[in-house]
């Protein structure tokens, strides 16, 4: 088989953003062009004037991935080289969530032919974990650091797919490195399908997170199994297809995995702090139906 | 209008940076428990896994950074994570 991410990349041992990327290009094919803004997964893969890319790939600016796929797909069609050939733009959570969420719903609301893949990693990586919108509650950055009185983050995680499927997408995903043929099929049909579409994988990363470097998709796993990140389809709208989880883990088991979690067992009043994350779970399990 | 290329790299080049030079671990294959699910070769963040013609797999010590996934993931255990002497 062909990589059309190849190794000698400068990412960390265990890393999200490699194993998600692969897991994209196995959805995309040999046959698309993507665009990355600024983040882990440029720089990793393309200090000039080396890359390990082997499909054609454009760096953006932070700010305008979702703008430069709206160029390459509109050129594309004026020269009549569209095809069956796919525009794919793959962004971090920030790039995402924060830098690029103007660009993204420009290129959402005029309609493009293209997929854009969110690697949500939870924070700013890149820089030395700043927190972002995506950045959970509760959870200890550089930018929200756990102390004496706080206990980091106090904002919730801003719910990206539904605001990309209130622009009417007609194809919105949630995929988790725990479930990497999920993933890759969940990309196929994103690329598949005509118009806007969207992919959100929830990527835990082993230096931001503070957990060994083995446990990428065990960590992965353990949210989905907590039903702190839903697994879900949703086709223009409304959402048609949910993985179950059966009988939810407890998210101490998740929280407890991750350095960035461990002053909610050290500090006096963590266990109401734990209640209330516990209750965001609840809250996912009841509106999906888990 | 004129519009300037801007940086140029040819696909693929950075199998020149060998990166078996970060390990600690190393992955070896115990052949005997290996069932060929090929879960390894899927997760593998460095695509240091590679298939063998015989359907079984071998690491690419060029480039394994020694992370430990397949290990951990392995559902027969038949990846053990050993001390690598140099």
């Amino acid at each position: 088989m062909k990589h059309l991410l190849v190794s000698g990349h400068r990412g960390c041992a265990g890393c999200c953003d490699a194993m998600a990327t692969k897991f994209t290009l196995m959805g995309a094919g040999e046959d698309c062009i993507v665009v990355s803004p600024t983040g882990c997964l440029e720089v990793m893969t393309t200090p000039f004037p080396e890359t390990s890319w082997n499909v054609p790939w454009i760096h953006s600016l932070f700010e305008n991935a979702a703008a430069v796929a709206s160029g390459i797909e509109a050129a594309l069609k004026a020269m009549g080289k569209k095809g069956n050939t796919k525009v794919v733009a793959i962004g971090g959570d920030g790039a995402t969530m924060d830098i690029g969420l103007q660009a993204i719903s420009g290129a959402f609301e005029r309609g493009h032919d293209f997929t854009y893949v969110c690697i949500d990693n939870e924070a700013y990586m890149n820089t030395g974990v700043q927190r972002s919108s995506g950045t959970p509650f509760n959870a200890s950055t550089t930018t929200s650091p756990a102390g004496k009185v706080s206990f980091g983050n106090q904002r919730p995680k801003k719910n990206m797919p539904a605001i990309i499927a209130a622009h009417g997408s007609p194809y919105v995903a949630t995929t988790s490195l725990a479930y990497g043929k999920d993933m890759i099929a969940k990309v196929k049909k994103a690329t598949e399908t005509p118009g806007p579409t969207y992919v959100h994988c929830h990527a835990p990363c082993t230096t931001g997170w503070g957990f060994d470097t083995s446990k990428t998709v065990e960590v992965a796993r353990m949210a989905v199994k907590t039903g702190l990140w839903p697994l879900f389809e949703m086709e223009n709208g409304e959402i048609t297809k949910v993985r179950k989880i059966g009988t939810p883990s407890p998210v101490e088991d998740y929280l407890k995995m991750q350095s960035r979690f461990k002053h909610l067992f050290s500090k006096e009043g963590g266990a109401e702090e734990i209640a209330k994350i516990q209750a965001i779970a609840d809250k996912n399990i009841e509106q999906y139906g888990l | 209008m004129k519009i300037t290329t801007g940086g140029v790299c040819e696909p693929g080049t950075s199998l020149t940076n060998k990166t078996g030079g970060w390990r600690t671990f190393k992955p070896v294959y115990d052949y005997d428990k290996c069932i060929k699910c090929k879960l390894c070769e899927l997760l593998c963040p460095d695509m240091a896994v590679l298939p063998r013609e015989d359907g079984y797999f071998q690491f690419d010590y060029d480039y394994c950074k020694g992370c430990g996934i397949c290990a951990n993931e392995c559902p027969k255990a038949a990846i053990n994570m050993v001390l690598e002497e140099k």
